[in-house]
């Protein structure tokens, strides 16, 4: 009798926790659902229909469903080249983002007097305003009046300035090569490592921590050299949270629209995915394409969440 | 710790050992070519780091002529400092000014808005989903991961088309609700994992002591999760302070409502600005999340570490 009791007292609990659970959390889905989710779903029918800015109004559930829009996107030309900027643009930024972030991590490990405001330093380029940060390195590499071309031609005895930033390419030599750089698009990938190293940092700061010196001194005493240590004591270790953050860094690089659109508007070679679905939206009013191209990217970009909660269930201290 | 079990350390088999002597000296040497590695590294990212800012604010207090003819030069002359770009870039249109005071009005009150709204739903949320078992918990959990890690701009076409139709684009109340449902996510995100470490036990204790689901919440688990709480403040007003591309799509037209972000944004596509007012305009726009951030550096990069923005 005493369980059947407790059972059912056990089961009116779990209910008005369920009761309580449900109601505390569904604002937060309800905003959610209509804000985010509902959206998205909009999006993927705004992608086969044929609407246009101006005829906003007139736009429902029920328009003429087409596939123009796909095909528009798919065979322009646009499209794919556009794919394969946003992937160097992605790739050498995260690749940068996760070196630099590392290397400061590793090299304000150990103590010293003013580390906490060299480490406060670190994150200025990632908690400023995107805006006034994009605005800064804009005036920096002005070909009038900026401090790097000043420079330049000044003390470094450049030929002439360079305008960095709606420069598509220019001819480097090297060692009697010459070698044609993506000038604008290298220097978006620079702003961008400078803004996301610390990130970086940060996170392979926290897991430093959790590295226990004891092994470090065991290895030590068993005559491991520092490259030694790092390659074999260090780096084993980091790599679940490199990996994690890799893919984490992957993602919002791939989407990034912020800092190509400030600094170059997606001229001069940087056009990233993400800039040409603003254009085809706001430039040319196109709501369909714009839709169709957005989709594109969610879709490359639910592969990779999908990758990413697949190496958090693995680590789950990133998530 | 499963790692080191994996990865043998090579340097104790002693047929990997390289003689005594030859060793002792590659390591002097690594550990001395580190040694000034680190300090290298130290200051050039130091430089690199703190630069663009130490120009933006030399920029901001020297005189556009002098700029242009004496470009290389990145100190400001002491007789040449003025504040004559922050009172112009403060001033209102009206004033043959840029207006900066009310964007300032408009940014801040957003920001708050968001930070406001953004606690009143997130908190039961989180305490929710870390705590109480019910019907779907964990696919929103899921939910809610997905969502903090899909980036905006796949939002905004939807988002545009919907609020242009329905007339209520330019307002900036709906700015606002959209930046509360950018930063539920993370926020749900970093406040859960918050509520999961403290201990169980204290909350059962307190129901023990007759205290309800709610009054546990508000009486045990909340005070607890204070500082948890602050640094998710911080975080969510970072955010919404410095968001750019909804502020575009949605307030653009009309320059009275422009946030300061999308205001210094779209004057310094204009050529009739100088670009030392304009930095000053860029002061103003990041000291707000300096301070903030100088004032609190442990408490937000806890924050940041828990979560991150797009």
């Amino acid at each position: 009798m005493s369980t059947t009791t407790t059972l059912r007292r056990k089961g009116s609990v779990s209910r008005r926790q369920a009761r309580a659970g449900i109601a505390l959390v569904s604002p937060s889905v309800i905003i959610v659902l209509v804000l985010v989710v509902l959206p998205i779903l909009w999006t993927v029918m705004l992608a086969f229909q044929d609407v246009r800015l101006i005829q906003i109004r007139r736009a429902n559930l029920f328009g003429n469903y087409t596939l123009d829009n796909f095909i528009n996107v798919l065979t322009s030309e646009a499209l794919w080249s556009s794919l394969g900027t946003t992937l160097t643009y992605s790739v050498l930024g995260t690749g940068g983002a996760i070196v630099v972030g590392l290397m400061a991590a590793l090299a304000l490990r150990n103590a010293f007097r003013g580390r906490t405001l060299v480490r406060a330093a670190m994150l200025l380029p990632y908690v400023s305003p995107v805006v006034a940060a994009a605005f800064v390195w804009k005036t920096m590499l002005n070909p009038q009046f900026g401090v790097v071309n000043a420079w330049g031609t000044g003390a470094l005895g450049w030929d002439q300035p360079v305008s960095f930033l709606t420069t598509r390419t220019s001819d480097v030599e090297i060692l009697g090569l010459t070698i044609p750089v993506p000038t604008a698009l290298f220097t978006v990938i620079a702003f961008e490592i400078w803004r996301t190293f610390p990130f970086v940092f940060l996170f392979v700061t926290a897991r430093l921590l959790a590295v226990p010196k004891s092994i470090e001194e065991a290895a030590r005493m068993d005559g491991a050299v520092p490259t030694q240590m790092f390659r074999h004591i260090i780096l084993p270790q980091l790599l679940p949270t490199i990996a994690v953050l890799s893919v984490l860094r992957f993602i919002w690089t791939f989407n990034n629209f912020d800092d190509v659109y400030l600094l170059t508007g997606g001229g001069a070679g940087t056009e990233v995915v993400s800039v040409g679905v603003f254009n085809y939206l706001i430039g040319r009013g196109d709501i369909g394409s714009a839709s169709a191209q957005a989709l594109v990217l969610a879709a490359i970009l639910t592969v990779m969440v999908l990758i990413y909660m697949k190496f958090a269930v693995k680590d789950e201290e990133v998530a | 710790m499963t790692v080191m079990k994996e990865t043998p350390i090579r340097p104790s088999s002693p047929a990997a050992r390289p003689p005594r002597k030859r060793h002792f000296s590659r390591d002097v040497a690594e550990t001395k070519l580190f040694r000034i590695l680190r300090w290298l590294v130290i200051v050039g990212l130091l430089v690199v780091t703190v630069f663009p800012f130490y120009y933006m604010i030399t920029l901001s207090v020297r005189d556009i002529g002098s700029l242009i003819s004496d470009p290389a030069r990145i100190w400001p002359n002491l007789a040449e400092i003025s504040f004559d770009a922050y009172t112009s870039v403060l001033a209102s249109v009206a004033d043959g000014g840029q207006g900066f005071t009310g964007f300032i009005i408009t940014s801040g009150l957003v920001a708050l808005g968001t930070v406001a709204l953004t606690l009143l739903i997130a908190i039961p949320g989180a305490y929710a989903v870390s705590r109480l078992q019910f019907f779907g918990r964990r696919q929103i959990s899921a939910l809610f991961l997905a969502v903090y890690l899909f980036p905006s701009i796949l939002l905004a076409v939807p988002l545009f088309v919907f609020f242009t139709r329905l007339g209520l684009r330019g307002a900036v109340g709906v700015l606002l609700v959209v930046y509360v449902s950018q930063t539920i996510a993370v926020s749900i995100f970093m406040l859960r994992n918050y509520f999961q470490t403290i201990p169980e036990s204290l909350e059962e204790a307190a129901a023990l002591d007759g205290l309800g689901r709610i009054g546990t919440m508000l009486r045990i688990s909340l005070p607890l999760a204070g500082p948890a709480i602050m640094s998710n403040a911080l975080f969510v007003f970072m955010i919404a302070w410095n968001e750019f591309l909804f502020a575009l799509l949605f307030l653009v037209e009309d320059r009275d409502k422009w946030t300061v972000s999308l205001g210094l944004a779209q004057l310094s596509g204009s050529l009739e600005v100088p670009t030392t007012v304009l930095m000053a305009g860029s002061v103003i726009l990041t000291l707000p999340i300096i301070i903030l951030f100088f004032g609190s550096e442990r408490l937000l990069s806890e924050g940041l570490t828990a979560g991150s923005d797009k």
